[in-house]
């Protein structure tokens, strides 16, 4: 046997490719657009890098900024319902017989084995007003106006369609959907290390499940939580396809502007300031995160 | 022995515990007094933790019923019992102080806050942490967050306190001051303490009594002097320090007298007492290397032996081995019968240990009083 110190070069070459790649397909391109966000359109395809700050000036415009605040608003509606509803799931999952845990840790990944734009097209067909969502409440409806004639109390009057569809409940519906998985997954990692010895020592010392949740689990859990919260928040506010197909007029994101800089409007530049506010955002809340960990000793960084 | 008269605080009633197929507990029953210090002793993997998680609550018997102060607790949950636990690993709360860990327990069951600091800070004084109580547990040593497990737990004043191996993640010169200070401790507080360990000596240097387990079955209850002494099975008597077993065959149980014949030793051994077994019965006689004694061998007359009759007791050997260990030496002596025996003699002088040497013959002689007679 070798030792794997001596041949720490042959595993450095390992790195390079995965290394390069990064380098050539993801920053060079990003460092590219990061220059854009500083230049003005000269022509129908010329853009000259002037180190203006137009852009950002523009982007900071009531109307943008509404909008920024609004994605921010869906985004983090759908991080706390992602995270009130994927805690228990996790906590399920790190609690459920070994040989369970595999396979609730493969449903909750399954939704990816199906693509995206999929998955949201088939929720329009769960949403849209003769859908599944509204034929499964009317059913329920006919059943309790039933119930009460059949009392003698009367009937309901006839059940109304909710209308569902691109509302802003349906873009927060469909970014739960999709991004619940990056929630449960970071919280069940935080959950699975904490040492099942310090859970029974709260429950020994006399606190019931409910306090030992609130007084050692969710502490212990802290950066899996925040871990959870920035994988949620950061895609959710530069979700693009949810308010796109699911939303109304009035709930387009700061992604679809984006989107519409990059194509309709053809304005590279203001378009690439727009998208490195969010980059800023995502930075200075994984700075955050990383000062929490810190913080707490180092204490277990998760993902 | 003598049934208890006072009510145990803890009785364990044909108590089995089955994880699927593993049998880790066997119709064990078993009491424990107020205030004792009591021991469960066994090589790993023979039920003792499963046995102390099943009195904290955290495990349900399969079959039978634990009573805690006269009360069944088969439907009572860890946090509702009178008894406090600390864990093998201590699991000491990482988030907390070392104050605000030890007043959980007193925060969980109402007690207001200046009193619950009042009586945290006396604790960690009880346990030689005065003045810890704002650090926080990865600024501790691992002693100092076992004294903090144990501060936490005995702050709740419990009416038994559980404690896991307290001691076996300890080096050992601590270990061996922590066994005197787990001693005293309990002495002072005089709450019962219930101690799973696997270290037979930590068992007879700290418990007032011991149950020894084997593979899930409880195999003697004692004091570590009966444990020691009247050992009732070859497991116990290998278990507790280290013995010499002849396998041999009653051939003599008479109320004054009895008399095991064995291939083994090469003589008759005898007792000055009956053992009540079955004449003729596969039997092993039990002598402990310190109750053996060595004999030169210059000439062929064998040593005389108080009380017993000549030609009993009395082996023909040779050394094979000598360990110095300073306080006493171990002497390996092959029997002529090939059977190999195991001396330990006190060094009481300083050239004590050259009167016998390697290769020396010598006869091994014992008294009827340091043979116990086994029959499982
Ligand atoms: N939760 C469990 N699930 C399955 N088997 C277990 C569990 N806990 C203990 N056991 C088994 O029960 C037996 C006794 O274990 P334990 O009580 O931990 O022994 P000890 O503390 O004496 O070393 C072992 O064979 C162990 O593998
Ligand atoms: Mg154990």
């Amino acid at each position: 046997m070798q030792d794997w110190r001596r041949n720490s070069g042959f595993f450095a070459s390992l790195a390079v490719p995965p290394v390069a790649w990064l380098l050539l397909l993801f920053l060079v391109p990003l460092g590219g657009v990061w220059l854009l966000s500083f230049g003005q359109n000269t022509g129908l395809t010329e853009i000259t890098v002037t180190g203006t700050l137009a852009n950002y000036q523009r982007a900071l415009e009531p109307l943008y900024l509404e909008i920024m605040l609004k994605s921010l608003w869906i985004a983090g509606a759908t991080t706390m319902i992602c995270l009130i509803a994927g805690f228990p799931v996790a906590l399920a999952i790190v609690f459920a017989p070994p040989r369970a845990k595999t396979w609730l840790l493969l449903l909750v990944m399954l939704p990816f084995w199906t693509n995206l734009l999929i998955r949201t097209y088939a929720l329009i067909a769960v949403l849209r007003t003769n859908g599944f969502l509204n034929a499964g409440l009317g059913w329920l409806w006919d059943g309790l106006s039933g119930l009460l004639a059949l009392l003698g109390l009367g009937s309901l009057a006839p059940f109304q369609p909710l209308h569902l569809l691109y509302t802003d409940f349906a873009v927060v519906f469909g970014l739960v959907y999709v991004h619940l998985p990056f929630m449960v997954l970071p919280l069940y990692a935080a959950l699975e290390r904490i040492d099942r010895s310090l859970i029974e020592a709260s429950l020994d010392l006399g606190a019931g499940h409910l306090r030992t949740l609130a007084y050692v689990v969710c502490p212990l859990a802290l950066p899996g939580i925040i871990s959870g919260v920035i994988v949620t928040m950061v895609p959710a506010l530069g979700a693009y396809l949810a308010p796109d197909l699911l939303g109304g007029p009035s709930s387009q994101l700061i992604a679809n502007v984006i989107e519409r800089q990059f194509k309709r409007a053809n304005d590279w530049p203001f378009g690439a300031a727009l998208s490195f506010l969010l980059m800023y955002a995502t930075f200075i809340a994984l700075f955050v995160r990383a000062a929490v960990a810190r913080s707490r000793g180092g204490g277990g960084a998760a993902l | 022995m003598t049934q208890p008269i006072i009510q145990p605080i803890i009785q364990i009633e044909s108590v089995t515990k089955r994880f699927g197929p593993v049998l880790a507990v066997d119709d064990a029953t078993l009491a424990i007094l107020p205030g004792e210090f009591f021991a469960l002793l066994g090589p790993s993997g023979c039920g003792k933790t499963t046995l102390l998680r099943m009195i904290a609550g955290f495990e349900a018997p399969t079959e039978g019923r634990i009573l805690i102060d006269g009360q069944d607790m088969s439907r009572v949950p860890p946090n509702k019992r009178p008894i406090n636990m600390v864990f093998q690993s201590y699991a000491v709360f990482p988030h907390m102080s070392v104050l605000d860990n030890v007043s959980y327990g007193l925060k969980m069951a109402g007690v207001a806050a200046a009193e619950r600091r009042d009586r945290a800070e006396r604790a960690l004084e009880q346990v030689k942490l005065a003045g810890f109580g704002t650090r926080t547990p990865d600024q501790l040593s691992g002693g100092q967050r076992q004294r903090v497990a144990l501060a936490r737990a005995l702050v709740n004043q419990p009416k038994v306190l559980l404690l896991d191996e307290p001691l076996s993640a300890l080096d050992a010169k601590l270990r061996e001051a922590m066994r005197f200070e787990l001693a005293q401790l309990q002495d002072d507080v005089g709450i019962t303490f219930v101690m799973v360990t696997h270290d037979q000596d930590e068992a007879l240097a700290m418990a007032c009594r011991a149950a020894v387990m084997n593979r899930g079955l409880l195999a003697q209850t004692g004091t570590p002097a009966e444990l020691y002494e009247f050992p009732a099975n070859r497991f116990v008597a290998d278990f507790l320090g280290s013995v010499n077993l002849f396998e041999g065959r009653l051939a003599v149980d008479e109320p004054h007298r009895a008399v095991v014949e064995s291939a083994q030793a090469g003589c008759p051994i005898y007792l000055d007492h009956g053992v009540t077994g079955a004449t003729g019965a596969t039997v092993w006689a039990a002598v402990r290397p310190e109750k053996i004694e060595l004999h030169k061998r210059a000439d062929e007359r064998p040593p005389a032996i108080e009380d017993v009759p000549s030609g009993y007791n009395v082996a023909r050997g040779t050394i094979r081995t000598v360990s110095y260990l300073g306080s006493e030496s171990i002497y390996l002596v092959t029997l002529e019968t090939g059977h190999e025996v195991r001396v330990t003699r006190p060094n009481l002088t300083r050239w004590d240990q050259e009167d016998f040497t390697w290769d020396e013959p010598v006869w091994l002689a014992w008294h009827h009083e340091s043979v116990i007679v086994l029959q499982a």
